[in-house]
């Protein structure tokens, strides 16, 4: 592999988490509990398609062979996506979606934080803007995991259970292979371990105020970004891709 | 949906437009309180840039005069024209009266 496969591979693990989120999320404009959680929830949606559009765009200049945003979109199979499997779980019930969000907003805005000052001014740039949207998807959910995690006995028991469920794939955000290596000593990237510790206390602190135990994981998953996925992200796929599959070149 | 005592409270949303512009009422949200109200007034009324500043307060709290105090409250201002600044010229590049 060498540094263009090393930075296609880095954009594509951006725009595929974002993607990937996004379709859960927009699963449930029009069914949200109330009018104005259901405009969030699609408004959260809508900033991640905004994330994955920038991403998967420059991820398709970087590889030089003419792939658009949707042709990346919409062409790959499963095993080609490099998404975090967290994001791919399946919504379950409001607690188990505002945990997801909230676990991965918490760790898409420190690794957001960051890569502003990437040497890639691209990247940069795409950071830049997509910090001030997680920044207050991070606020939204967190206020959610509080208010569901100290609120009734049922809601506390419902959102520890999705925290409990989700826990094995939080590991998993860190993970890191050849690509990180290679793009590391330019400053494109840095090391996500450098954040850890921080994601773990913005965790603790949000718990704290839920009355939340943070959970300990029997199982952590592994290698989403080598292609590796659930059984649940085939099905997502399946449903996002069919459109532009069956009818290809399709304009709005 | 019925059990009133189970809806969250309606609050009022007023946003800013822009520096030193008055809040305008924009329309109303449902919320458990003032922090899920301004999150929930923002996706509403604030995600197409609208504001750039936006107050809550529950609907309960506004006291409105009602149709009742219309006669008293209103009517003696039709003509006492002198309550009007009628007579005072507007400096030239005020843009907020």
């Amino acid at each position: 592999m060498n540094k263009q496969e090393a930075l296609f591979e880095y954009n594509l693990r951006i725009g595929d988490n974002a993607l990937v989120l996004a379709q859960r999320l927009s699963e449930w404009s029009g069914s949200g509990p109330i009018l104005e959680e259901d405009i969030a929830m699609s408004n959260m949606a809508l900033d991640l398609i905004g994330q994955s559009r920038g991403f998967l765009t420059y991820a398709g200049t970087v590889e030089g062979k003419g792939r658009s945003e949707d042709d990346l979109a919409f062409f790959r199979d499963v095993r080609l996506f490099r998404n975090r499997m967290l994001v791919e779980m399946p919504n379950g019930d409001f607690g188990v979606t505002m945990m997801r969000s909230f676990l991965f907003s918490a760790f898409a805005y420190l690794h957001f934080r960051g890569l502003v000052k990437s040497k890639d001014e691209t990247i940069s740039g795409l950071a830049e803007k997509s910090l001030k949207e997680v920044t207050y998807h991070l606020r939204h959910t967190s206020q959610w995991v509080i208010r569901l995690g100290d609120g009734t006995d049922e809601s506390n028991q419902r959102v520890q259970t999705a925290a409990n469920d989700l826990w094995s794939y939080t590991n998993e955000l860190f993970e890191m292979n050849e690509v990180d290596e290679l793009l590391i000593n330019d400053g494109i990237v840095f090391d996500l371990n450098g954040f850890r510790e921080e994601w773990n206390q913005l965790i603790k602190e949000v718990f704290t105020k839920a009355t939340l135990e943070i959970p300990v994981a029997g199982y952590n998953s592994k290698g989403g970004i080598n292609g590796f996925h659930t059984e649940h992200l085939g099905f997502l796929l399946a449903e996002m891709q069919s459109l532009p599959r069956s009818l290809p070149d399709a304009k709005w | 949906m019925s059990d009133s005592t189970k809806e969250w409270p309606i609050w009022e949303v007023f946003t800013q437009k822009k520096d030193g512009a008055a809040h305008e009422h924009a329309g109303s949200v449902h919320a458990p309180d003032a922090e899920m109200a301004l999150l929930n007034a923002r996706d509403v009324y604030g995600r197409r840039m609208e504001a750039i500043n936006m107050w809550v307060v529950l609907s309960s709290a506004i006291v409105a005069s009602t149709p009742d105090d219309m006669g008293p409250f209103f009517d003696p201002a039709n003509d006492k024209l002198y309550r009007w600044p009628n007579t005072f010229k507007t400096p030239q590049g005020i843009k907020q009266v």
